[in-house]
């Protein structure tokens, strides 16, 4: 498998009124060819500051580190992400290779155009396609994402639609220019169970069908056990387990990572008691030295853990942690 | 005394729409629900959005009309009927019903202290007799709800999403109401801290003797906390039971569908049996008969022109004309 975007030592901060505000720090991921990648945490974690950052979207006022470096791999070549400037270099990124889908389906598309003129506008941008052209490649995308009379519903805004029915329209939109990376935050937390069930579901046929990559952000484990291949685990801005989904979820290895699954209400077993992670993620200003997860870990093994930054262990070669109590283990 | 806090029969809420003299159609809301809460019950209520949940929730606390059926409530001091209530009673029963809000980031006024959030429903019901008995009923009611004195001085700004909802129980529960209902209280928080407020809730229900109206679309939270599920569907109770039963044997096939919806943490349970297609009907447009037959896999005739009624067996409602025939199915 070849890679299709490459992220290495990404470390961004926001400088605001309070000073300086570390929201990633040091990330680094592969995600190769048709690969799902699930991105998981809580609010706060960090988690959509860094797909905003694939695709240079984040506010005027985020410091990238110098050695932050983010590669995506295209047809015609190697494109320094970081380095892109003006809107023409950007269009690149932005709804060229890398298509995005937001949370809330409303918010996101424009209330006074048609759906169909939202689409065609952004197919005329990216591509050299004729009205006419875009016009039935769109419609052709709303009825693939299995919105029924899809003629009609190009002249309709989005406000006619139902909720399921407006993500879809989205997911339809961001599919067809094309892209070789989809990110999707949060698709479908605004939507209902049984809705949340038919866009997963098409989510999933449509990457066996046109092979993109994924990176699916969400803070559910379910949503994310049922999408993805993959797992990256993030906790105030670093990534503190990373594996192969099943490995990830049957056996995690992070207090973060276990304290999550144990907190989660489970179906099986109605006898269960709700185990929380005590004490709340802390405030990006008062970030704890040493380990991020410090302040709530209950299985502190040493000074090590408020002093020093625990280095990713690799367990296996496909599933890594970052935590002190692996570290002998590794070495 | 009986033992149910809240019985409902027939309630119904409907609201007009269109404006002026001649109202166009009513949208149904909450059409034809009779339910019984019992007391010192945790009641949870589930549904899609758009179901009409949080409508009966407000109908139960007399927050929206009541447009027929009646309502009762009995806590054992006082009994009261939900539609008559007005004046001082319905004052009263301002203290003894409350809610607590989804959104804690919303809910709470930015510029009030947390002190003064919690202490308005006492002085704006006029609860107390002075600053001094207030200042004691605040400190007491937030220090059940684990918050300091420190607390009680800050600004909302300064808390994270599992605090402030502390804060909004804390504001919800100073009056010492006996019914709370709680609707997706816990839906705006993340995992880890979610499973610390329904903890709390429960302990404050043991602590302080108070029933519970838990409104939810997540069942499997539902499925942790409450004692008795309703299940509601376009305004209508489709099927209600104790949760142990309703989560063993589930009996309308929108419940069903909707256990099969939750994605599983098992990346190799391919739960595809079960899966709606379409989505709810718009509630001012109501299909005929049963109100799920336009979803439902099983619809035969009789589901497109009769509405079923509810049924009871072994303390199990459901209301679906064929849900012994597809039980009887899947045990064969």
């Amino acid at each position: 498998m070849t890679p299709l975007i490459e992220v290495e030592n990404l470390t961004l901060q926001f400088r605001t009124d309070e000073g300086l505000i570390t929201a990633v720090e040091d990330v680094s991921f592969t995600l190769m060819k048709g690969e799902v990648m699930g991105l998981v945490g809580e609010s706060g974690s960090g988690k959509s500051v860094t797909a905003k950052s694939l695709m240079h979207l984040n506010a005027r006022n985020a410091v990238y580190s110098p050695e932050s470096r983010i590669t995506l791999h295209t047809d015609t070549g190697t494109v320094d992400v970081l380095s892109l400037r003006t809107p023409r270099e950007l269009n690149v990124v932005r709804g060229g290779a890398i298509s995005m889908i937001f949370q809330e389906p409303m918010a996101s598309f424009a209330p006074a155009i048609t759906i169909g003129k939202q689409m065609v506008e952004q197919l005329l941008l990216h591509s050299d396609m004729s009205k006419g052209t875009a016009k039935s490649v769109s419609v052709e995308m709303l009825d693939r994402v299995g919105i029924s009379d899809a003629t009609r519903r190009f002249d309709q805004y989005a406000f006619e639609l139902s909720g399921g029915m407006r993500q879809r329209a989205m997911i339809a939109m961001a599919l067809s220019t094309n892209p070789s990376l989809l990110i999707a935050d949060e698709p479908t937390t605004a939507l209902d169970v049984t809705i949340q069930a038919q866009v997963i579901d098409l989510m999933k046929d449509l990457v066996s069908e046109f092979g993109m990559g994924i990176i699916f952000i969400t803070h559910d484990l379910g949503v994310v056990a049922q999408t993805a291949d993959r797992v990256n685990v993030m906790y105030l801005g670093r990534i503190v387990e990373e594996g192969p989904v099943r490995e990830v979820i049957r056996n995690p290895r992070h207090p973060y990572t276990q304290g999550l699954i144990a907190a989660l209400p489970k179906l099986e077993d109605l006898d269960a008691p709700l185990t929380p992670v005590p004490g709340d993620i802390p405030s990006p200003l008062e970030r704890p030295a040493g380990c991020v997860f410090n302040t709530r870990c209950s299985q502190v093994v040493g000074e090590e853990c408020m002093a020093l930054v625990p280095m990713n262990c690799r367990l296996d070669e496909t599933h890594s942690v970052a935590c002190h109590i692996y570290r002998e283990a590794a070495e | 005394m009986s033992r149910s806090l809240i019985q409902a029969s027939g309630l119904s809420v409907h609201f007009p729409i269109g404006s002026g003299l001649f109202v166009k159609q009513l949208l149904k809301a909450v059409d034809n629900v009779s339910i019984e809460i019992e007391k010192g019950s945790f009641f949870g209520l589930v549904g899609e959005s758009g179901s009409g949940k949080t409508t009966l929730g407000r109908a139960l606390l007399k927050a929206v009309p009541i447009s027929a059926g009646t309502a009762h409530y009995d806590d054992g001091e006082v009994a009261y009927d939900l539609q008559e209530l007005d004046g001082a009673e319905l004052k009263d029963y301002r203290t003894r019903a409350q809610l607590i809000f989804q959104d804690p980031y919303a809910a709470l006024s930015p510029r009030m202290t947390v002190r003064d959030i919690i202490a308005e429903p006492l002085e704006v019901m006029g609860l107390t007799k002075g600053r001094a008995e207030t200042d004691e009923r605040v400190r007491e009611i937030a220090a059940r709800c684990r918050l300091n004195l420190e607390h009680l001085r800050r600004f909302p700004h300064a808390f994270s999403g599992g605090q402030r909802q502390r804060i909004s129980i804390a504001r919800a529960l100073v009056s010492g109401p006996k019914f709370v209902v709680a609707d997706e209280s816990v839906a705006a928080l993340d995992v880890s801290i979610q499973a610390d407020v329904l903890n709390l809730l429960k302990q404050l229900q043991d602590e302080l003797g108070l029933t519970f109206m838990f409104i939810s679309h997540d069942l499997s939270v539902v499925a942790h906390t409450c004692d008795h599920v309703a299940v509601m569907y376009l305004g209508r109770l489709i099927e209600t039971a104790p949760t142990r039963k309703l989560f063993e044997a589930p009996r309308h096939p929108y419940t069903k569908a909707l256990f099969s919806a939750i994605p599983s943490l098992d990346p190799d349970d391919d739960k595809t049996a079960q899966k709606l297609a379409g989505e709810i009907p718009s509630p001012t447009d109501q299909p005929p008969g049963c109100k799920f037959q336009t979803r439902c896999p099983h619809a035969i005739d009789i589901c497109r022109s009769q509405e079923p009624a509810l049924e009871t067996e072994d303390g199990h409602d459901v209301a679906c004309h064929r849900w012994k025939e597809l039980m009887n199915l899947v045990a064969a």
